[in-house]
């Protein structure tokens, strides 16, 4: 592996954690810097978490505030769980990129600016009046202003490249002064350089050359004087991945598809932040997977119900205003009773809201959200990785109980990474599905003793034709019926059988004492926030337990008796209350809720002052 | 088992069609007719039972799942030709039937219409058309005429009625065919046909709804009426019509007008000859405009037949050929891809 070693003597710091933001224009590459530095610190053996802040925009004016694109890693040589309250190095390619990110620097933190991008204009359009580099505002921090743009076309000079493209090297010029400040491997880089412009040498050479002047450039200047070593975490042996929560989810769905061996079915409209599990799974053809791109959310949710119906796994991934579109036809699975996997990857609503930001504030509509009494399985991922178990646990319960479940995932985590233990596929556990094929006395709505499920008949077995459909069933026939007592049946049955899912999921697990002053109960993606909130109140002596759920709808069975061995319940979230309504209405607890929708997720140190705060009080 | 192989090598009859279940439109519907032809003419199609889906949406059309004695899901609102779709992709080697009436077909379900014809997904689509909202007792719908009196519009209605045969022309629509309810022959002639074709086949039936609006094709179907009022559609030949088979549709540039063809003046040579493979659709386009032209009588049979790709067996092609080409699905190989790391 290439090393950059230095060859001057410069100090060597050593750090447990850092936390390091690029900022740009959208079309500066920070996406793709981020995602560089993310594989580069994950070979390095550091524990990381990574998210990026896009601009709903796809490419905003450049120059200004909301055309920021950024891309924040959390990296070190401890169990890192959030992307970083705070970060210690901002990278700025231009005023507007500075603007918008400064606020989240740490005291004393590092500012490397791009030179060359803070042009008059560029202040103007970012609302400086004076230049902030050079106006003593910054005086908190450690600003470095380093000429990008300039020393990259240097590097390039003998290249006979357009302007443009050189432009458009200066970002690897910036990865590569980071990689030398925190002593990161370079190879990886350059392979996927090599890789990326297989068929533009040129570009091959530019980029690389951009980078590698980076990495010397701060070897050999004056103006850095120290350099940072973050040691490898200790994580649990075996083979590792960078993985988004969104990647993990189709692979998870894949995973569950060939361990039921069937084929899988997604029915999807393009909507952010769910395409790229559209993206995803439509490259893997091969594991027996059709993809469907639909003319809208409902022809996506209603052709994966006429798949599920045909003997596929149907499933359709969307987001808020596409669930909304989605619910009649919800209700439609829940009184066919077909299995069905809907994943609602969060964003910032009512209506169109936010659609690059992050929230969970559709737990209500995932429970609740349809006509009448239709129940339904609800799960929630907790981490990116997560979304791997999450998607293949709720495949096995919609086969299982023949239900839609729904699964809730959120930008943050859809689109944020860490390192994912790869499994092994023989110690995942099969899905066992049996289709039924006895024509003697079939009953298509006749029950397993256990699960409440009925069978799945599918189209061509010989013998079984029948009929289904939305309107109310008869019990055991499934004929058409309207009688009063027959539908209260029919609704206790649906009920029940979401019921029943709860001895067959495991109990919640408590981190830390089993009673006490103060629980902390979570749901999905603020697992992190959480976690890392509670290790540092336990770091200051204070006992604090804390759960997080995954099972939504039904609970766990021992969740009822955990909350009521606590003092104070605290439940924080990205929405106004909904897991606190439902816990308070459902366990008769008086839970407290911490909401903020601000689109972004909580710090640490938010939680943590609460945490102080509750047990002050 | 061994007595349903039995079954399933002996030829069906319209009875192995009619299911358990109580035919519930009201006495006199078009519907029964539909129903009746479709089950008599479904041992011609040459499919097994157990291989055949009928999928609906909503209103009366809608129940008739329910009463062929095949594999049914009557869906919701609309929603029919999506359900259709998913299915067919799933399972290509079904036989999948769509039911549907002009509101659902082309009101709430018009998008889906539009795109199951585009893509040319192999789905047999019936539309039920009786210019009427029949379930949710007499609104206008997206078919009735301009003008017309129902308890939504008082005053008349301001809504222009779609052309579902230009519309599904317009979308693509590799099969496109017009029939009416009280004409048996010509309703099982062309659900065999749709039956035969291989892509979206497109049935508009003009049905009777004795109920909301009743008579609304009478000039259609009523002897006496429908002699002047109807031409048949047949391939390769010219378009004559009458009750002595006395006049013609001939082309003047691409506007179709009646003549005489005893007089002298023009002959059946003259006429407007009915290609239904025609390599574009402007004349079958030309044809679906003199559905509403009071001027001239309106066409009933196959405006269209193409062929092309459908959309189910090229997504099927693209599996075939990526479990060919990669791996058959290797899950540690899945998991393995792109950068990895192993801790120690």
């Amino acid at each position: 592996m290439e090393n950059n070693k230095s060859t001057k003597q410069k100090k060597t710091e050593t750090l447990d954690e850092v936390v390091i933001h690029f900022a740009g224009d959208s079309g500066d590459g920070m996406q793709l810097t981020g995602t560089q530095f993310t594989t580069s610190s994950a070979i390095a053996g550091n524990d990381l978490n990574t998210f990026p802040d896009f601009p709903a925009e796809i490419r905003a004016p450049a120059g200004t505030t909301y055309g920021v694109s950024g891309f924040q890693i959390h990296f070190g040589s401890r169990k890192i769980h959030t992307p970083g309250d705070r970060s210690d190095v901002l990278v700025a390619m231009n005023p507007a990129a500075l603007r918008v990110n400064l606020k989240h620097l740490r005291d004393g933190g590092i500012i490397i600016a791009n030179n060359q991008g803070f042009t008059p204009k560029n202040l103007k359009l970012a609302g400086y009046e004076k230049n902030p580099l050079e106006d003593g505002s910054l005086s908190n921090y450690q600003v470095y202003r380093v000429d990008v743009s300039k020393l990259t076309a240097n590097a390039l000079e003998d290249l006979n490249l357009g302007s443009k493209v050189v432009e458009r090297c200066k970002n690897f010029f910036a990865l590569g002064l980071m990689y030398w400040m925190y002593d990161r491997p370079v190879e990886p880089t350059i392979n996927w350089i090599k890789d990326k412009f297989k068929s533009k040498p040129e570009l091959i050479e530019a980029n690389t050359r951009a980078l590698k002047a980076g990495l010397h450039y701060g070897d050999i200047t004056e103006i850095f004087t120290t350099r940072y070593e973050v040691k490898p975490a200790k994580l649990e042996p075996g083979t590792y991945r960078n993985i988004t929560g969104n990647a993990a989810l189709a692979l998870g769905f894949i995973t569950a598809a060939k361990k039921s061996e069937l084929e899988l079915y997604l029915g999807a409209y393009p909507i952010t932040p769910a395409s790229d599990v559209l993206h995803e799974l439509s490259q893997y053809k091969n594991f027996n997977v059709k993809t469907f791109q639909a003319e809208d959310e409902i022809a996506a949710i209603t052709a994966a119900i006429g798949a599920s119906y045909g003997g596929s796994l149907g499933i359709t991934a969307t987001s808020g205003p596409g669930m909304a579109l989605k619910m009649e036809a919800i209700g439609l699975a829940v009184m066919m009773e077909l299995p069905l996997v809907i994943a609602d990857i969060q964003r910032g609503g009512p209506s169109t809201g936010l659609p690059t930001k992050t929230e969970q504030a559709d737990l209500f509509q995932a429970i609740f959200g349809r006509n009448s009494e239709a129940p339904v399985c609800v799960l929630a991922a907790a981490t990116p990785s997560d979304c791997f178990n999450i998607a293949y646990e709720a495949s096995r319960i919609a086969i299982k109980y023949m239900t839609p479940v729904i699964l809730l995932s959120d930008g943050y985590i859809a689109n944020g990474s860490e390192p994912w233990r790869i499994p092994k596929a023989k110690d995942l556990d099969t899905i066992p599905v049996k289709f039924h094929t006895d024509p003697e006395n079939f009953m298509p709505y006749s029950r397993d003793e256990k699960t409440l499920a009925r069978p799945w008949a599918i189209p061509g077995t010989p013998g079984l034709e029948h009929r289904i459909g939305g309107l109310e069933k008869q019990d055991l026939t499934g004929n058409v019926n309207y009688e009063p007592e027959n539908h209260q049946k029919m609704v206790n049955y649906r009920a029940e059988k979401i019921e029943r899912i709860a001895d067959d999921i495991p109990d919640v697990e408590i981190s830390g004492e089993r009673e006490g002053d103060l629980l902390i109960v979570g749901w999905g993606s603020t697992y992190g926030s959480i976690t890392s909130a509670v290790e540092r109140s336990r770091a200051k002596g204070k006992s604090v337990s804390q759960i997080h759920l995954r099972h939504l709808n039904p609970f766990p069975k021992n969740l009822g008796e955990i909350l009521y061995n606590f003092k104070k319940v605290l439940v924080p979230e990205l929405n106004m209350g909904q897991l606190s309504t439902i816990l308070r209405s459902k366990y008769l607890v008086p839970a407290i809720s911490y909401n903020k929708v601000q689109g972004l997720p909580f710090k640490a140190e938010e939680l943590e002052n609460k945490i102080d705060e509750l047990l002050r009080g | 088992m061994a007595d349903t192989a039995v079954k399933e090598q002996k030829k069906y009859t319209a009875k192995d069609f009619q299911s358990d279940q109580d035919v519930r439109w009201c006495p006199g519907c078009g519907d029964y007719s539909i129903l009746a032809q479709t089950q008599r003419v479904f041992p011609d199609i040459g499919v097994n039972k157990k291989d055949i889906v009928w999928v609906s949406g909503i209103g009366c059309s809608s129940r008739f799942p329910y009463y062929m004695d095949t594999y049914g899901l009557h869906g919701i609102h609309g929603r029919a030709p999506a359900i259709a779709s998913g299915l067919k992709m799933a399972r290509p080697d079904l036989s999948v039937w769509v039911a549907t009436g002009d509101g659902d077909l082309l009101s709430i379900g018009g998008n889906h219409f539009i795109h199951a014809c585009r893509r040319n997904i192999d789905l047999k689509i019936v539309l039920f058309n009786n210019q009427i909202y029949g379930l949710t007792k007499g609104q206008y719908s997206p078919t009735s005429e301009f003008g017309k009196i129902t308890k939504s519009s008082p005053h008349g209605s301001v809504d222009h009625p779609f052309n579902p045969v230009a519309l599904a022309l317009g979308a693509e629509c590799t099969f496109v065919a017009r029939t009416l309810d009280r004409d048996p022959k010509h309703l099982q002639s062309i659900i065999k046909a749709a039956g035969e074709h291989t892509g979206t086949a497109f049935i508009e039936v003009y049905q009777n709804c004795n109920v909301f609006n009743d008579g609304a094709f009478f000039h259609l179907t009523e002897k006496g009426q429908k002699e002047d009022n109807v031409v048949a559609l047949e391939h390769g030949k010219p378009l004559v019509f009458g009750a002595n088979q006395d006049k013609g549709v001939r082309l003047d540039g691409f506007t179709p007008k009646i003549v005489s063809i005893d007089n002298g003046e023009y002959s059946k040579d003259d006429l407007f000859v009915h290609d239904e493979n025609a390599d574009n659709d402007v004349l079958a386009y030309i044809l679906s405009r003199m559905t509403y032209d009071p001027e001239l009588p309106t066409p009933i049979g196959v405006f269209r037949k193409t062929q092309k790709t459908t959309y189910d067996s090229e997504m099927q092609n693209q599996v075939n050929k990526a479990r060919e080409k990669r791996s058959d699905g290797d899950l540690d190989e899945l998991f393995n891809k792109g950068e990895t790391w192993v801790v120690e």
